[in-house]
């Protein structure tokens, strides 16, 4: 376990960086974690952050990278509707990266 | 993690220049309490853990022969010592397979044999100690149990059951994987090894529909929980989630669709994949294997056919006759495997592997394809190791390795072989298997997958090879993850099912 700092107040999380209580999550600690990331949030990012934790919401797990893409091609337009869109916003891979920046445990198992 | 960066091909392909100690920090993370208490394994290294591990070893020797014979029966001869992957890609000498059983023979020997006991320093025995059971930790989760050593071993030891043992002993003295056991739990808990629960599960299933009936403008369904369906399908759940996976998910119900194959998902049993084996635990093991027996005699179900998952059909090949009743040769006191064998309809293989399913329809004329839908592709195939050195297929001796080429072949028109000394028996594991598929191991995955990655650069130069198909959901996530590290690009990899899909004319059946 470990800790990550911000505005004073101090936020559990795992070996890797996530949140541990999905209710810790706020705008600042976002930031936070995606500056970790070396990922420069900007509207693009937060569309799909915004997206992932309705999502959560609703099912109890992030949605699949064809959900997710889908929706945000429905949203956005159908150029943004493709894994490469989300890729370049999120390198290390949209599922992941973009779950941990929203406070979202990391999907497990073989993917 | 940024810093991870690809091993340079080696000029010619032999044992690699030793890096003593190359890999010695590599520490996959450790399960915390919560995740090992949930799966009934001490919460944290216990006291007693040096007389624990001793007393564990014993029953492990004594209950299973094939550990003791391979204790013992090593000679040093090193033909296993430049098969591993790890070793090759690390050039740590610790992960050569001899010196990974060497881990726990020393230990064996001190504690398990007369010259042990009485002159330990000159049959190499020695203490258990922490730094050993450290040691033990970091490199028995530096094997992807594979199996390629044991092709090469002329006395057949197979390392991948001597890690089995490790951590079967590690976990029982509350020394843990996260990523192997907070798994398991996922899968007691909710069904499957990602935690999707049924809802979104059902939401995913309802969205692929729709895309497929966009894509095609024909109604392929993908059922769940349908009772009296003939086929239930068992594969593993990041082919409901994860790219590419999903496209072979997608192959398989049009197959059935195109075939007239009444067949569900099991919301409650939706994961084919059984991490119980990685850890060497025969409850863990058992106990996941039974969820599909609970969803086939609930379903009432006449026909078990699993999806593209390496490890789930060495499990199911090998053990669901014995673990589950899927098969025959069930316990005949165990009401509950005599009632599904006599459910399951036996003029079928059972189980049978998506691969055999879809290869017997084509047989049959019942499938059609436009080959040239798969033109863009020139295709080589990657053996996953489970399959090919773990199971079978078509009921004769090599029939898991001519099957899933032979469904390429029937779908496409470009097709090339990589190296045969990597392909077929001497597959290379794609580097990620056996519980080693998780972040915090990345820089030993990147390296792991070095002489696969070798030897389809070598198709790529010589052929244009700009897809490799697989049959595994590890090895599908492995190399997406791993292979652009490598200057490839992810899209080169898909499952067979995939090509399957892209070729497969739907009639409106």
């Amino acid at each position: 376990m470990a800790n990550i700092e911000v505005d004073g107040k101090t936020y559990e999380t795992d070996e890797e960086g996530y949140l541990v209580n999905l209710a810790d999550w706020n705008t600042a600690v976002a930031n936070y974690i995606a500056k970790t990331e070396n990922v420069e949030m900007t509207e693009q990012h937060w569309e799909v952050i915004n997206f992932l934790r309705e999502y959560f919401e609703e099912y109890q797990i992030a949605p699949a990278v064809r959900v997710l893409t889908k929706a945000i091609g429905k949203k956005l337009g159908a150029e943004k509707g493709n894994s490469e869109y989300l890729y370049g916003l999120f390198p290390y891979g949209p599922g992941k990266q973009a779950c941990k920046i929203a406070g979202l445990p990391k999907p497990t198992g073989c993917v | 993690m940024a810093d991870v960066t690809a091993p340079a091909y080696r000029v010619i392909p032999i044992i690699p220049a030793l890096k003593p100690g190359a890999m010695e920090g590599v520490k996959s993370f450790v399960a915390n309490d919560k995740i090992q208490e949930a799966i009934g394994f001490p919460g944290q290294l216990v006291d007693d853990w040096h007389d624990k591990v001793i007393a564990k070893m014993g029953e492990l020797l004594g209950k299973y022969r094939s550990l003791k014979v391979y204790m013992d029966a090593c000679v040093h001869c090193g033909a296993c010592s430049d098969k591993c992957h790890y070793f090759i890609g690390t050039q740590d000498p610790k992960n050569m397979p001899v010196a990974r059983q060497d881990l726990m023979r020393s230990v064996y020997r001190r504690y398990f044999t007369l010259p042990g006991k009485l002159f330990p320093k000159l049959v190499g025995a020695r203490d258990l100690t922490r730094e050993v059971l450290d040691e033990w930790y970091s490199y028995f989760y530096q094997c992807s149990e594979c199996r390629r050593c044991s092709v090469f071993c002329p006395y057949g030891i197979d390392t991948a059951e001597v890690t089995m043992a490790a951590r079967e002993i590690l976990d029982s003295v509350g020394y843990g994987q996260k990523y192997s056991n907070e798994i398991i739990g996922k899968v007691h808990k909710i069904g499957n090894n990602l935690g999707l629960p049924g809802p979104a599960l059902a939401d995913t299933l309802e969205g692929l529909e729709e895309d497929v009936k966009e894509a095609t403008g024909i109604d392929v369904r993908f059922p769940m929980d349908v009772k009296g369906a003939e086929v239930l399908l068992i594969t593993p759940s990041a082919d409901f989630f994860a790219e590419p996976h999903i496209d072979s998910l997608i192959g398989y119900a049009k197959v059935f669709h195109a075939t007239g194959t009444s067949w569900t998902l099991s919301s409650m049993s939706s994961e084919a994949g059984n991490f119980g084996m990685f850890i060497g635990n025969y409850e863990q093991l058992r106990k996941i294997a039974l969820r599909i027996r609970q969803a086939a005699l609930e379903l009432g179900v006449k026909r078990i056919v699993v999806g593209e998952c390496g490890h789930a059909w060495r499990v199911a090949y090998s053990f669901w006759n014995t673990l589950n009743g899927v098969g025959e040769g069930a316990d005949p006191n165990d009401q509950f495997a005599q009632m599904l064998q006599k459910q399951l309809d036996h003029r079928y293989k059972q189980p049978m592997h998506i691969c055999e399913f879809t290869w017997d329809m084509i047989g049959q004329g019942a499938l059609s394809f436009d080959k040239g839908a798969n033109d863009k592709h020139i295709i080589t195939f990657h053996d996953s190791c489970n399959v090919a050195r773990g199971s079978s297929m078509g009921g004769y001796p090599g029939g898991q390795f001519d099957i899933p080429r032979n469904i390429i072949k029937a779908v496409a028109n470009n097709f090339v072989e990589m190296s045969p000394s990597t392909t077929h028996e001497r597959t290379f594991c794609c580097g990620g298997g056996g519980g080693l598929l998780t972040d915090d191991l990345l820089d030993l995955r990147v390296k792991g997958a070095l002489p696969r990655m070798e030897v389809l650069q070598q198709v790529v130069d010589e052929h244009g090879v700009n897809f490799m198909a697989c049959i595994c959901a590890i090895c599908k996530a492995q190399f997406t993850k791993v292979m652009p590290i490598y200057g490839f690009d992810r899209r080169m990899v898909g499952g067979v099912h995939q090509l399957v899909s892209n070729a497969i004319i739907l009639g409106d059946k």
